[in-house]
Parts: C-alpha cells; sequence; structure tokens
C-alpha cells in the first residue's frame, strides 16, 4: 500500500440466480466474459492498473472456482511483496461462531481484522460482477479534495429507468443529500455503481454499531449509507462516465458480449494502458478454415472456424464445424457447434455441443436462448 | 527430478535468416504469430520434466531476455527449477565466436551442475520431442552419444542449411555432413545431442585444444569413429528455421490444421509469454480464409492462406495473400501484399502493392513506413 494507503475488498459471494444455469457452479463473478475474460478480471484489473496493492475477494457462493481464480495474483501483477489477492469467504473465530455473510456490509465487519493487519488509510469496497474500466486512483483524489467521510461513484442513468437503481440525490457541490433504493418518482438519474471510498476509522466504527444492530440488514445501501447521512457525514458523488455495466440476466450478459462488435466500442479492451488481465491459456492462434465467413465478430485464441460466424462473440476453444452456422450469439469456452448445425440468438454455455445439423435459437424471439445442455444432431 | 541438464544452442554461424535475424537471434523470431521459435525446445525440456535449463545466447540478447524473463510461464517450478541465460563472450563477427568458445566460457556452470546427462536442442528447429522418452532410450542403448534426426525425401529443396547424418544399418552414425542438396532422401539432423555430461565436458575441452574453429557437431562428427553414436528418428512435424525460406514455410505449412495437429497436443502445452492482448475483432467486410489469426487485431480487408501476428490492423479493401504478418503491423486501405514476410511494428499506408513469389518470398524490415 505504499502506492495511496488503500486497500480493495470486493464482494463476490453473490450467485446471480437470474443466470440461471450459468451459474450453477460457479458464483456470478466467475461467469465468462469478452471472448478470454471473467467479469471479475475487471475490479481487479482496475485494482492493479489504478496502483492498489492488496486486495480481498469477499467470496461465499459456490466459492471452489473462484477461490482459486483469484488466488493467483500473479495473473493481475499483484504478486509484489506486500501486495496480493486473499480469497476471504466465511471463517471460523476464535471469538466467533461461524456464520454466513449476512449482506455486503457484515462481509467487510467479518474481516475487520484482515483490514486491521494493513492499517489503510482508506477502503475501496466493489461489486465483483460489473464490467467497466475505471481508475479509483482518481475517485480517491476526488474523496481526498473533498475531505469527503464517504465517496460514492455514480453514473448518470436515463431517467425512464432511474427507478432500477439505487438514486442518489445531491446537491451542486456534488454532495449526497438523500439516497433512495429504487424510488418509484427518482428525483435524479444519478445511480449508485455499488463503488465505495470510506475513510477506514470511520466505516470501522459504523460497522461495529451496525454488526450489534438486530434490526440491520447489514448492507451498505440500505443501512451503512444512510447511517452516515443520518450521522451528518459528508458523502460524496463521484461522477463516471464510461461504460458500465451489471450483467444480471442472460439477455444483458449477451448484450454487453454484443456492445464489444461495434467499431468503437465504448469498452475498448484494446486500450494497452488500461488493460485488463486475465488467466493466460496454452491455446493456439486463432485457426480461420478455406470455407470460413466470418463478419463483425470477436474472436480469441484457440477458437478453430470452418463454419459461418456473424455478429457473435467465441470464447476461448469454441468451435465452429463446417457448415455451421452462428449468427447473433455467444459461443462460451469450449463450446462447440458441429457440422451444418445452426446457433441464432442463443448464448451457449462452457463445453456445450450442439450436434451436427441441430438447429438452436430463433431470430425473431424476444429473449436469448440460453443452451445449457447437450443438444443432439441428426442421427 | 530429471537425470538431465537442458542446453539450448544458438544458431551457428552457418545459419542465416535474412532480414529477421538482424535484430535478435535465431530463438526470438516471432513464430506462427503468437510465440518464439525458443518457446519449442524450452516447452519440450519443460513438459519432459526437465527444469534446470541453459540458454545460450550470442548477439542482440535483448529480446530474448525479455521473452524469457524468469521463465516461470514455462511452467518450470520457481524453487527447484531453473531458466539460466548464459553469454558468449566472443563477439558475433569473430570467426572463433561458435558453441564451443561459449562452453568453454561457461565451463563452470555446466561443471556445477548436479545432473549425470545433458540434452542439447538448437534454439532454431520446430518440433515436439519427450526429452524424458530419448533419454531413457540413450540410456538403455548404452549408447555414448544419441543424436536425433528426421527422414525426408525433400532434402533436395529443403533443408539446405541443415546437416545430415550418414547411419549404418544398425542406425549408428557414421557421419555428419552438411546437406549438400544433391540427394531427395535424407536423415537430416535436428542438432540434437545425448550424452553424460562428463563426456559433453571431455568433448567442449578437447574441442578447444584441437582448434579454436571446432564446433560442437565437429566434435561429434570425428567422435563417430571411436565411440558408440546412435540416432534415434524423430516423428511428426518438423521445420528448420534456419534460413528465410525455411522460416516463411514453416509458418505457411503449420495453416494447415492436420499439421499443426502433429506439433500441438493438449497434453504437451507450448507456452509462450502472455501479452495480455484483448480477443480478435472481425468486422463487416471482414474476409478471412485459410489462416491464423492472433489475438488483439482488427480486422477489416481481406486474408488468405497467411499467418497474422498479434495486434496487427487490416484495413478496408487490403488483401493479404500468402504472407506472414508479425506483429504490430499496420496494412492500410486498398494495399495489396502478396508472398511477403513483414517483420513487427511496420506500416504499409502508401505503398499499394508489396509482392514477392511463393520460391522467392519478400520481406519488409522492422519499423518500416511504405
Amino acid at each position: 500500500m505504499k502506492h495511496n494507503d488503500m486497500l480493495a475488498m470486493i464482494l463476490a459471494g453473490g450467485r446471480g440466480s437470474r443466470l440461471h444455469d450459468l451459474t450453477n457452479k460457479v458464483a456470478k463473478p466467475a461467469v465468462s466474459y469478452g471472448g478470454k475474460y471473467k467479469i471479475i478480471d475487471f475490479p481487479i484489473s482496475n485494482c492493479a492498473n489504478s496502483g492498489i496493492d492488496v486486495v480481498g475477494v469477499l467470496t461465499q457462493y459456490e466459492s471452489v472456482i473462484l477461490n482459486s481464480y483469484v488466488a493467483a495474483g500473479r495473473r493481475w501483477g499483484l504478486d509484489a511483496k506486500d501486495s496480493g489477492v486473499y480469497v476471504l469467504p466465511p471463517r471460523e473465530k476464535a471469538d466467533a461462531n461461524l456464520d454466513v455473510y449476512r449482506g455486503t456490509a457484515d462481509a467487510i465487519s467479518q474481516n475487520i481484522d484482515f483490514i486491521d493487519t494493513f492499517n489503510p488509510e482508506y477502503l475501496l469496497v466493489l461489486s465483483g460482477d460489473h464490467i467497466y474500466k475505471m481508475n479509483y486512483d482518481k475517485m480517491l483524489a476526488h474523496h481526498k479534495e473533498n475531505n469527503a467521510d464517504a465517496t460514492i461513484a455514480v453514473i448518470e442513468v436515463p431517467m425512464k429507468e432511474a427507478s432500477r437503481f439505487g438514486i442518489m440525490n445531491t446537491d451542486e457541490e456534488g454532495q449526497i443529500v438523500e439516497f433512495e433504493e429504487k424510488p418509484p418518482q427518482p428525483k435524479s438519474n444519478l445511480a449508485s455503481m455499488g463503488i465505495y471510498i470510506f475513510s477506514w476509522k470511520l466505516l470501522r466504527k459504523m460497522l461495529i454499531a451496525d454488526m450489534k444492530d438486530s434490526e440491520s440488514n447489514h448492507d451498505f445501501g440500505k443501512d451503512i449509507i444512510p447511517a452516515l447521512l443520518n450521522d451528518g457525514r459528508k458523502l460524496m458523488a463521484y461522477k463516471f462516465k464510461g461504460y458500465w455495466k451489471d450483467v444480471g440476466t442472460i439477455d444483458s450478459l449477451w448484450e454487453a458480449n454484443m456492445d464489444l462488435l461495434d467499431k468503437n466500442s465504448a469498452l475498448d479492451l484494446g486500450d494497452s494502458s488500461w488493460k485488463i488481465y486475465t488467466e493466460d491459456t496454452n491455446a493456439l492462434p486463432q485457426y480461420i478454415g478455406a470455407e470460413a465467413e466470418i463478419s463483425r465478430a470477436f474472436i480469441t485464441q484457440g477458437c478453430v472456424i470452418d463454419g459461418q460466424v456473424k455478429n457473435s462473440v467465441l470464447f476461448t476453444g469454441a468451435k465452429v464445424a463446417t457448415g455451421a452456422k452462428v449468427i447473433d450469439s455467444v459461443l462460451m469456452p469450449g463450446a462447440v457447434v458441429e457440422e451444418g448445425a445452426t446457433v441464432v440468438r442463443a448464448l451457449v454455455a462452457d463445453g456445450i455441443r450442439i450436434g451436427a445439423g441441430a438447429k438452436v435459437g430463433d431470430a425473431n424471439s424476444e429473449n436469448i436462448e440460453l443452451v445449457a445442455k447437450r443438444v443432439k444432431g441428426e442421427e | 527430478m530429471s537425470k538431465a541438464l537442458g542446453i539450448i544452442n544458438f544458431a551457428g554461424n552457418h545459419i542465416n535468416v535474412r532480414g529477421l535475424q538482424f535484430y535478435r537471434p535465431v530463438g526470438a523470431i516471432s513464430f506462427l504469430g503468437r510465440y518464439r521459435v525458443i518457446d519449442f525446445p524450452i516447452s519440450n525440456f519443460s513438459n519432459s520434466g526437465i527444469e534446470n535449463i541453459h540458454v545460450y545466447v550470442r548477439r542482440k540478447p535483448r529480446s530474448l531476455a525479455e521473452h524469457l524473463g524468469t521463465g516461470r510461464h514455462y511452467n518450470i517450478n520457481s524453487k527447484r527449477g531453473r531458466l539460466h541465460l548464459l553469454f558468449a563472450e566472443e563477439g558475433m563477427e569473430s570467426l572463433y565466436s561458435n558453441d564451443i568458445s561459449a562452453y568453454i566460457d561457461n565451463i563452470e556452470v555446466i561443471e556445477s551442475a548436479s545432473s549425470e546427462y545433458v540434452i542439447i536442442a538448437p534454439s532454431c528447429m520446430v518440433f515436439k520431442q519427450d526429452f524424458n522418452a530419448l533419454l531413457n532410450q540413450h540410456i538403455e542403448s548404452g549408447a555414448d552419444i544419441t543424436l536425433l534426426y528426421h527422414s525426408t525425401e525433400e532434402a533436395r529443396e529443403k533443408f539446405l542449411t541443415c546437416h545430415t547424418l550418414e547411419l549404418n544399418k544398425q542406425r549408428g552414425v557414421v557421419g555428419i555432413s552438411p546437406n549438400r542438396g544433391n540427394k531427395k532422401s535424407r536423415y537430416i539432423f535436428m542438432d540434437t545431442y545425448v550424452m553424460k555430461r562428463d563426456l559433453f565436458i571431455n568433448l567442449i575441452k578437447n574441442a578447444h585444444k584441437s582448434s579454436s574453429l571446432y564446433t560442437l557437431m565437429d566434435s561429434v562428427n570425428l567422435a563417430c569413429q571411436e565411440m558408440d553414436v546412435r540416432a534415434v528418428a524423430h516423428r511428426g512435424f518438423f521445420a528448420s528455421i534456419t534460413d528465410f525460406k525455411g522460416y516463411y514455410d514453416a509458418n505457411l505449412d503449420l495453416i494447415d490444421y492436420k499439421a499443426a495437429n502433429s506439433l500441438f497436443d493438449d497434453d504437451w502445452p507450448i507456452y509462450t509469454r502472455t501479452n495480455d492482448s484483448c480477443p480478435t475483432q472481425y468486422f463487416e467486410g471482414a474476409n478471412v480464409k485459410a489462416s491464423i489469426v492472433s489475438n488483439g487485431c482488427l480486422i477489416e480487408g481481406t486474408i488468405e492462406n497467411s499467418v497474422l501476428g498479434r495486434g496487427c490492423v487490416i484495413k478496408k479493401g487490403a488483401v493479404i495473400k500468402n504472407c506472414v504478418i508479425l506483429p504490430d503491423v499496420v496494412v492500410g486501405e486498398d494495399t495489396v501484399l502478396e508472398n511477403i514476410v513483414v517483420d513487427k511494428h511496420v506500416r504499409i499506408t502508401k505503398v499499394k502493392e508489396v509482392k514477392g513469389t511463393p520460391e522467392n518470398p519478400g520481406y519488409v524490415k522492422r519499423g518500416d513506413a511504405l
């Protein structure tokens, strides 16, 4: 923490049950995105690129894969001395029983001892399941300039959608005067991104009080932020401009992948000054066959393409055989579309095979079809 | 712990990969988009459980040192294993700068190694080989030295900068001589040796005493007369990156997925340094066929029978046929490239056509702006 005296805690315990079969075996932050990434690569890479050396990842739901994945801090360059990624599932302690994380704030409360060992001045709290690129160091500078007790990153959303978000009402200086969770009649369109910077001493005090409060949900949005406002603390909004997506559903995960096909994609994964780091695979480069047709696609190494790919995102090791068509779709790692099969407006889960000649998805469907089981081909 | 020390030799004085070699040692030349040539011998050692590896460097060490780093990406145990860069003291220009003089410069490191055997492999050949199996074969045979070779029917046109083995009926090596291209069937020597470390040290010291021009190959050739030198055949894909045409052909040959499958194997990964590039984006109008494409590219044009390195930009209307494009190259609108090797960081935006022939491919040098 030599650089900015700030420690990051990433909340990665949620299941993301609206992603259905994709999160049967893994937590939402471990879901694949953008050809070669996992969602949690984004907040961790953002931390690494922002000069944050110590990152705690709070895991709970189906955490085996996520735990081993994030423990390899070397992937993100977080492996120097005094630096690291720490996996923090709930644990039994000498003075407390083993208990699940009861809420976002409780997950931090149960790790006060961990945070204290680093004695940070500031604590950054993040969600492990959002896709965006952000320099938290700039947000910290904003926090300091304003002598804030807490700073919350906000993004402008269309007014008609504002009632789906936690909305921050601010004064002219950007100080938060009111917080409303999913207001039916929103007064502003500044949605909380679930990214908080706290002065650690103050938050620590609040968390200890919150733990004892039997009425509390132990949640940042529901309990901690309102309590800080009630106390008359200075909470600042930090306006973020850029790509930000919470991929809560199959449709939104599909959409977020499709966003990468635009010519000047707002997320710009090719920006070498802010790389998103991920697991290194030993896959071959992309093999494009003599009869392949590829148009508007985002394809990564390990893919073998002999058929047609249009408006689609293909993840590591996906294969499209001769005569097969993949249109407006997402093929997750290792998905295989056999000869003559057609995939339209679908999201094919990891390692799933679409048999020869089979057809999945529908060009006119309202929702994206999730294919999470093997589809048999024509005999 | 393996019984063998792995040694990766640098390209000898008879080797010349025109153009490309000017900027880096052959081992550091980009291969098949995302690899460097030296990834193959190092991965072979690592996958064979040989984790003490000496890499010899004679000239222009920067790109090689950068690429190899600590060797962690080669899956070498970071405590018990080691990837060791060793430098030749003689400059490149000296006639006496050969492998023996480099071994003599570093003889202490070779003498202090604890392994009973050494396996010496070249930095400039591409193949898959289980060195542990080769070592066991060597030990069981009782031979003094075992050499690896690849049998070919194309020795007239290919492998002209390689050496050939003359074998007797028992696969004993009678002699090693340059491939003069006068016979189509040849046993191409893969510059790979297995022997006891003590014997290796003796050969080096004797060669050094006899003549400063002697190479390890010369010493082994002489040793054939009094020692038991045997040969083992290699099967699968083999390419020698010892001349420009060999480099070009090896890249294009591997576009065939079947050929690639005789080199790459899920159980025998070829490791390389990651660049953390994002996937490649294909735009509307892109037309890519029979090609190998690396990550981080932006493609709007036409690519046929070519290898595209990491982070290349191929603009609208550009046509690339039978080319090997190294990383970070920009090909501008409506530019036509045929039978060309384009080195790293080149921008071709003003010139509208650069063509070579399949027999005599062209070369655009590193960092050029055409």
